[in-house]
């Protein structure tokens, strides 16, 4: 048992990745992030670059993609369509959360 | 070696198809997939699930595990003595996992190469407190981990972890430790640890995002004619001043004293006021409120009266 103290990176808006790294990070095929793209469940920061970088978000997006992929077979279009709508759960849950916080305890 | 019986796990019987058992597996991974499911024992119930469906879907993993032969959940056992040179792996099998027996198993006389492998990547919940988050925090994490001797074949290993947390944590942020998953073999590189944050609850305070949320009780004589009032923050105890003819429900910001962001500034600190009646009035706060109350021109449902105006004329 060896204990290390590792410095750590946020995966967030700040954090870029490239497309190559996304799909090393992600352990996804370039062709099958290309088409997570395509399908709009992967968003590029700027769409209009040739070379496409990704915020730290992605990475956390693109990874939840490939456990998908990897446990129920999807194809790229179900597959995609599965990681938008598991976004748009996160995302409002992350509302509720946010709303739920705004509620004086005794109302809640 | 601890027997897991995968059939019962996907439960299907010993002589299910391929298709039912895949179906089997499905349904459960529906179920439990840590990615869809709420359950808190999801992840866990996917991991023996997952690993059932490794081993069943693959017709001669699936005919290797059945000569292991049937044996009660989690009874110790030993493989047939052939077994070792039947399916092309010679190791000891004491102190290993089944898991780890058929997830690097590679078949028939089979071996594992020299290709180079990237160490797998791990995947953390790291349960925090906000003076935590506030402050940023080392946390300490135990995985089990696979091992890989010199025949390329896995153990499992508790591994310790110390993870620092930077300030700037909030509820289901993610960070990525570099190098500190699984170890890589033949040059491959190691893989990466993911650390899910979660918030422990407060008592006082509720995020919301790097926002927090705090109740304020005022007494209705405070909230009338205003007030300033100790307020606890994270960083410490501060003066608010309440405005006089504060509402119930009205968010009072304390700028900046919310969680620190990642990379610069803070959130802000909503203080929500709460009008609070004491609970026994002693007969002398009786006879003020009553004066108040015979001096007061105050109707708190006035609209009540002007919204049935109104109805009364459009209907």
């Amino acid at each position: 048992m060896n204990a290390k103290l590792t410095e750590t990176t946020w995966l967030d808006a700040h954090c870029e990745v490239t497309f190559a790294e996304l799909a090393s990070l992600s352990g996804l095929a370039e062709a099958e992030l290309r088409e997570l793209v395509e399908y709009g469940a992967l968003a590029p920061n700027d769409p209009r670059e040739t070379q496409w970088t990704f915020s730290g978000e992605c990475v956390v997006t693109a990874r939840a993609a490939q456990r998908l992929r990897a446990s129920f077979d999807l194809d790229p279009n179900a597959l995609s369509l599965a990681v938008g709508l598991l976004e748009r759960i996160r995302a409002l849950e992350a509302e509720l959360r946010a709303l739920r916080a705004q509620l004086p305890r005794r109302t809640r | 070696m601890k027997y897991k019986d995968y059939y019962a796990i996907l439960g299907v019987e010993r002589n299910a198809d391929t298709e039912a058992i895949k179906k089997a597996y499905r349904k459960l991974a529906h179920k439990y997939h840590p990615d869809v499911s709420k359950d808190p024992q999801g992840e866990a119930k996917f991991k023996d699930v997952a690993e059932a469906y490794a081993t069943l879907k693959d017709t001669e993993k699936r005919a290797a595990y059945d000569q292991l032969g049937k044996h009660a959940p989690g009874e110790d056992f030993r493989p047939p003595p052939d077994w070792g040179r039947q399916f092309g792996d010679s190791h000891a099998f004491e102190g290993i996992d089944l898991s780890d027996l058929f997830e690097h198993f590679t078949g028939r006389g089979g071996r594992r190469g020299a290709m180079p492998i990237p160490g797998q990547d791990y995947e953390v919940t790291a349960h925090i407190s906000l003076e935590d988050a506030y402050r940023g925090a080392t946390v300490d994490l135990e995985l089990a981990v696979p091992e890989f001797d010199g025949s390329g074949f896995a153990r499992r290993v508790p591994r310790s972890f110390k993870a620092r947390i930077p300030k700037g944590a909030t509820d289901g942020q993610r960070l990525r430790l570099k190098g500190q998953g699984g170890k890589g073999l033949n040059g491959g590189p190691d893989g990466d640890l993911y650390l899910n944050i979660a918030l422990h609850p407060h008592p006082l305070f509720r995020p919301s995002g790097h926002d927090l949320y705090l109740d304020l009780p005022l007494a209705p004589w405070e909230a009338v004619l205003g007030a300033t009032v100790q307020v606890p923050t994270l960083g410490g105890t501060v003066e608010l001043k309440v405005p006089a003819g504060t509402q119930a429900g009205q968010k009072l910001r304390l700028a900046n004293r919310g969680l620190p962001r990642p990379h610069q500034g803070a959130g802000d600190l909503y203080a929500i006021a709460q009008i609070v009646v004491p609970g026994a009035a002693s007969d002398k706060e009786r006879a003020l409120y009553q004066q108040l109350a015979d001096g007061a021109s105050f109707n708190p449902r006035g609209h009540f009266e002007e919204e049935g105006k109104h109805e009364r004329q459009t209907h």
